[in-house]
């Protein structure tokens, strides 16, 4: 990295700006070949195409950089909870005044650009939730640590669920990488996490009435043998054992009732997954589903080429600069163009948790890890979202998604991070 | 504590990142569907029609044409109207009217196109096409129908029609698209692989919506299409329309060859109809009206009606008889009205019993050719003491009548021909029992009438066979299929076996029946040098039939035809006449009997007036 006067470049990971200038190029290049049709040269300079507004987005967000570079680090830290307060007030904002897209009052408007303020409320997140563990007061073990670090995430989260972004208030269980790491969060709630979500699909793939035979009768009878097999059958272990086998037969309870009162829209993308045949071709689900994996799918090795796309082209695919960028990757660059893509992130997160282990300091630590932990949680499930692994949750890849808030929001998110880094031998001065 | 909990992050990235590239690596590189489905949905193919073959008759004239008509398309989202007003006086439409079609179109589809306007005539079409430049989403269109410039030749031509689901289903080449046209009868439908030629393909991008997006690949895999063969008819388009003519308001068939080549001069069914009506927009309205019709005009007589021969049927008799020896030039036999109801005339000799039509002659004449002659007890009404056998007698008559093609399909080159129908000796086994059966069940046989029954090309390919002295060509309606020569079945010869000396008697015979015979006096034109022989085929629900077959002239007939008409009576009094009117314009290029042909044009065997053959008289220039 060239050091310039202003000295903002010492201390830069060089590689983590290198991935993210390689990310962004590569973004705005599908962006660009999602515009442009054999029927429309769009050229570089119109204003009301994606591609040409993209380039605006970077341009602000290599000013946003230079302001991140250059502002004085302590700053972060000092000002860590008025960010966070800010945004949580810009939240119940839109909530009463923003603009409604696609479901959602979430969207500032700003001329005729739109910003979303969920978008920011991650990094203020990460921000809040660095700045109270990494206090003196913040211990592991205490139970009140536990839920004030809980609710710093769960507010910002429960009113952008209120403004109908389920998508975006997903994201913020990434916070739950940061929070395991910083043993918050012990072993047993993610591995029983972990188990419940396959219990959830589990439970989902099997219709309802059938629940009983597969599911609970073998809870059950397992729940007995083991009851049976002990040899000091103790009241506790009895009743403990009917308790753990009761939770579970409820949540599978819970689990169906639940998923019974979903959007009807929300059902639909969790069964398209899981059932081939739940519902005729055509219904919007299973059309977005099986014409997203069409386009990845008809990439071959080497893809179409760049612009060559025929299923993202003529529209096949919903939302393809935006949410569903990777299935322009994948028709035009094929196998090599998908290798590339997540290579690049995969890079790039382990890059992340490098630098969060590197530090000495427990706020940028815990900033890392959050901030690795929403890289990973966006490109999981994005990527999984288009290749049919997961619901379609409407949330961009980041970096490569077209969208102003989108790029804004990781660009501040990931160069806090490089500024914080770029200081790592420095003492950090507390108040 | 917190090594292990950093390497279990590192792993979760790790394993989604690895899951992420197997399942990228079985859908992209291990798999192919998706690649075909991505082609199947974005790939649009769109059928190049080439031109359709045209039909035009032995002299060249057209029969069959394409015609251009032209429609108007709108593609309802690229639709601008500065002023519906104006645009409605322009396609000279009512606004509601404008307003129901425009709305069809947008419920239809915004972004496709649908047809606004059909068939606009060639004038009003030039006349909105200049204007069109100022509405946006209209847009002109042309495409070519069949078209009849003659109206004449319905049955023999047939028509085209979209293919139906099943006839689709059975086409093993799987050639043809839903909406497709194919020939559907006659010609058409025989000689579809000839007309149709070979669609070319176009394929291009197509968007979600259904657009075209571009040529694919530049084009690259597209084929041009191949025009279809133009088709020369055996027709001679003045016959044929004054044969059609001659049968206005009348019931029947009439056809006529070239014996020298079987090639078939005319061919009528009456009533027919207009052939315009089947083609372009009207099709399906026209189409029912012509089915309920109660005179059937869509039946083709010529090649599906079966019909007594009645007396023309005495030529074929007294043929196989003087073959078979069972009568020679003097065998005479008294008109006995007792064996057979019979008219007045002096008794006759072989050549007489044509020109006069003796029935009680050809009892007898069939008597000794089932019983092979072998009567003992001559000419009684009484029981015929026979040593002959009558199952071998009437399978030898029965080989006769197969080698004449009574009885079983000719082959011409049109679909749906029937067999026409001569009892097969299991017919009067299963009727009177194996061996219970005698002459006197079978013996209206010889006089054309009982069950048989015989197609009116039959009788016309009979004539033809007396006229060539013992042998035929196939009858054919094409000519030349391009470049080509007519099909080959329509060059071999098929002899009859009859030796050629016994035609004189019958030769002569038919020539005094015109002349002389059992002809009507007015059906006589003077100096038409030709043999005929009347029939009068009894109808069980009506009128007789009137049938009379000829050939013309006596020495190298040009001609051989036959004429039947429903309901006429006597087979000299109208059928005789509209043959004889036929050949004497087909010989000398003119009616020379005025007066003959205005009684026949004038003369009327359908009861109720006929709303087709009206429509028939109608001009119908789309």
């Amino acid at each position: 990295m060239r050091r310039n006067t202003l000295n903002i470049g010492s201390g830069i990971d060089g590689l983590t700006v290198f991935l993210y200038f390689a990310l962004v190029l590569f973004g705005w290049l599908n962006i660009y070949s999602v515009v442009y049709k054999p029927d429309l040269d769009p050229g570089l300079f119109n204003l009301s195409y994606r591609h040409t507004k993209q380039i605006l987005w970077i341009a602000t967000s290599l000013v946003i950089i230079f302001f991140v570079l250059t502002s004085d680090y302590r700053t972060l830290d000092t000002l860590a909870y008025i960010i966070y307060g800010f945004i949580i007030l810009l939240l119940l904002y839109v909530m009463i005044a923003g603009r409604e897209i696609k479901g959602a009052r979430s969207w500032i408007e700003l001329g005729p650009f739109g910003l979303q303020p969920a978008e920011f409320a991650k990094c203020a997140t990460a921000l809040a939730l660095a700045k109270y563990l990494s206090s003196p007061w913040a211990r592991a073990d205490y139970w009140n640590t536990k839920l004030i670090a809980g609710a710093l995430v769960a507010f910002p989260m429960a009113l952008i669920v209120l403004q109908g972004d389920a998508g975006t208030a997903l994201i913020f269980t990434a916070f739950g990488l940061a929070l395991y790491r910083e043993r918050i969060i012990p072993n047993w709630v993610m591995i029983l996490g972990f188990l419940l979500a396959a219990l959830f699909i589990i439970t989902l793939a099997i219709p309802f009435n059938l629940i009983r035979y597969y599911l609970v009768i073998p809870i059950i009878s397992i729940a007995l043998l083991y009851i049976l097999l002990q040899k000091r059958r103790s009241v506790w272990l009895i009743l403990g054992t009917c308790i753990v086998a009761g939770m579970l037969i409820l949540y599978i309870g819970a689990v169906s009732i639940i998923f019974e009162h979903l959007e009807p829209h929300q059902k639909n993308r969790i069964m398209v997954l899981l059932d081939e045949d739940i519902d005729p071709r055509g219904r919007e689900e299973r059309y977005n589903l099986h014409h997203s994996q069409i386009a990845i799918g008809s990439g071959g090795l080497l893809g179409k080429g760049f612009r060559q796309g025929t299923q993202t082209k003529f529209n096949y695919v919903p939302e393809q600069s935006t949410d569903f960028i990777f299935c322009t990757i994948g028709e035009e660059y094929g196998f090599l163009g998908s290798f590339l893509t997540i290579g690049l992130f995969t890079l790039l997160l382990y890059r992340l948790l490098l630098i969060a282990e590197r530090q000495r300091d427990k706020f940028v630590r815990i900033y890392a890890y959050s901030v690795a932990g929403i890289i990973f949680l966006h490109f999981a499930i994005n990527i999984a979202m288009t290749i049919g692994l997961f619901p379609v949750v409407g949330i961009p890849l980041p970096f490569l998604s077209y969208g102003g808030s989108s790029l804004w929001g990781f660009t501040i998110l990931l160069f806090i991070l490089i500024k914080l880094d770029s200081h790592r031998d420095q003492q950090m001065i507390r108040q | 504590m917190h090594e292990n909990r950093k390497w279990a992050i590192l792993a979760l990235i790790s394993l989604t990142s690895l899951i992420f590239l197997v399942k990228l690596l079985s859908i992209q590189v291990l798999n192919d569907e998706y690649k075909r489905k991505a082609d199947g949905v974005s790939i649009k193919t769109i059928p190049i029609y080439p031109h359709r073959g045209v039909i035009l008759d032995r002299n060249s004239k057209e029969l069959v044409v394409n015609i251009p008509v032209f429609d108007l398309i709108v593609i309802p989202a690229q639709v601008r109207i500065p002023d519906t007003l104006a645009l409605c006086e322009l396609l000279n439409l009512e606004k509601s009217e404008f307003v129901e079609e425009m709305g069809k179109a947008m419920k239809y589809s915004m972004e496709k196109p649908s047809t606004l306007l059909k068939q606009i005539s060639r004038s009003e079409f030039h006349r909105i096409q200049d204007r069109l430049i100022d509405y946006p989403g209209f847009y002109p269109s042309s495409r070519t129908i069949r078209h009849y410039p003659e109206n004449v030749m319905a049955h023999a031509l047939g028509y085209i029609g979209e293919i139906s689901e099943g006839a689709k289903e059975q086409d093993t080449s799987k050639y043809y698209a839903l909406g497709d046209y194919v020939g559907i009868s006659g010609i058409e439908a025989t000689y579809e692989r000839e007309l149709r030629g070979v669609k070319g393909v176009r394929y291009v991008w197509r968007d979600n919506m259904g657009r075209e997006k571009g040529k694919f690949k530049e084009g690259r895999y597209d084929t041009a299409s191949i025009a279809g063969t133009n088709l020369i008819a055996t027709v001679d388009l003045e016959i044929q329309k004054y044969a059609e003519e001659l049968m206005q308001h009348k019931k029947g068939a009439i056809v006529a060859i070239e014996p020298a080549t079987g090639e078939v001069l005319a061919m009528v069914s009456a009533p027919t109809y207009n052939p315009n009506l089947l083609t372009g927009r009207s099709f399906s309205q026209n189409f029912g009206n012509l089915l309920l019709n109660e005179n059937k005009p869509l039946f083709n007589r010529a090649i599906r009606a079966k019909y007594p021969p009645g007396s023309t049927f005495k030529t074929v008799q007294s043929l196989i008889a003087q073959q078979e020896g069972v009568i020679n030039r003097h065998t005479v036999f008294a008109c006995n009205k007792a064996l057979v109801k019979c008219h007045f005339h002096p008794t006759c000799d072989l050549q007489h019993s044509i020109q006069h039509s003796c029935n009680p002659y050809y009892y007898r004449v069939f008597r000794r050719i089932v019983h092979q002659n072998k009567i003992t007890m001559n000419d009684s009404i009484a029981q015929v003491a026979s040593d002959g056998d009558l199952n071998q007698g009437y399978q030898t008559w029965l080989d006769y009548m197969d080698a004449f093609n009574l009885g079983r399909k000719t082959g011409i080159d049109l679909a749906n021909e029937i067999d026409g129908y001569i009892p097969e000796i299991e017919l009067y086994n299963d009727r009177y029992g194996e061996d219970n059966w005698n002459f006197s069940n079978i013996y209206s046989l010889g006089i054309g009438q009982g069950e048989v029954g015989v197609l009116p090309l039959q009788l016309a390919n009979l004539a033809a066979i007396i006229a060539n002295r013992g042998y035929y060509y196939t009858p054919h309606l094409i000519k030349k299929i391009g470049e080509q020569d007519k099909r080959p079945e329509f060059k071999i010869k098929h002899a009859v076996p009859v030796d050629e000396k016994h035609f004189d008697l019958i030769t002569q015979g038919m020539y005094d029946a015109y002349k002389m015979g059992t002809v009507a006096y007015y059906a006589i034109i003077p100096g038409l040098d030709l043999c005929g022989k009347t029939g009068t085929a009894q109808n069980p629900h009506g009128e007789d039939h009137s049938v009379f077959i000829a050939f013309a002239p006596r020495e190298n007939p040009k001609i051989a035809i036959a004429v039947t008409v429903e309901n006429a009576g006597f087979g000299g009094s109208w059928a005789a006449p509209i043959a004889a009117l036929l050949v004497d314009k087909y010989l000398n290029g003119e009616i020379s009997k005025p007066s003959l042909d205005e009684m026949v044009r004038k003369k009327s065997f359908v009861l109720e007036p006929n709303p087709v053959i009206t429509l028939n008289q109608a001009s119908n220039t789309p």
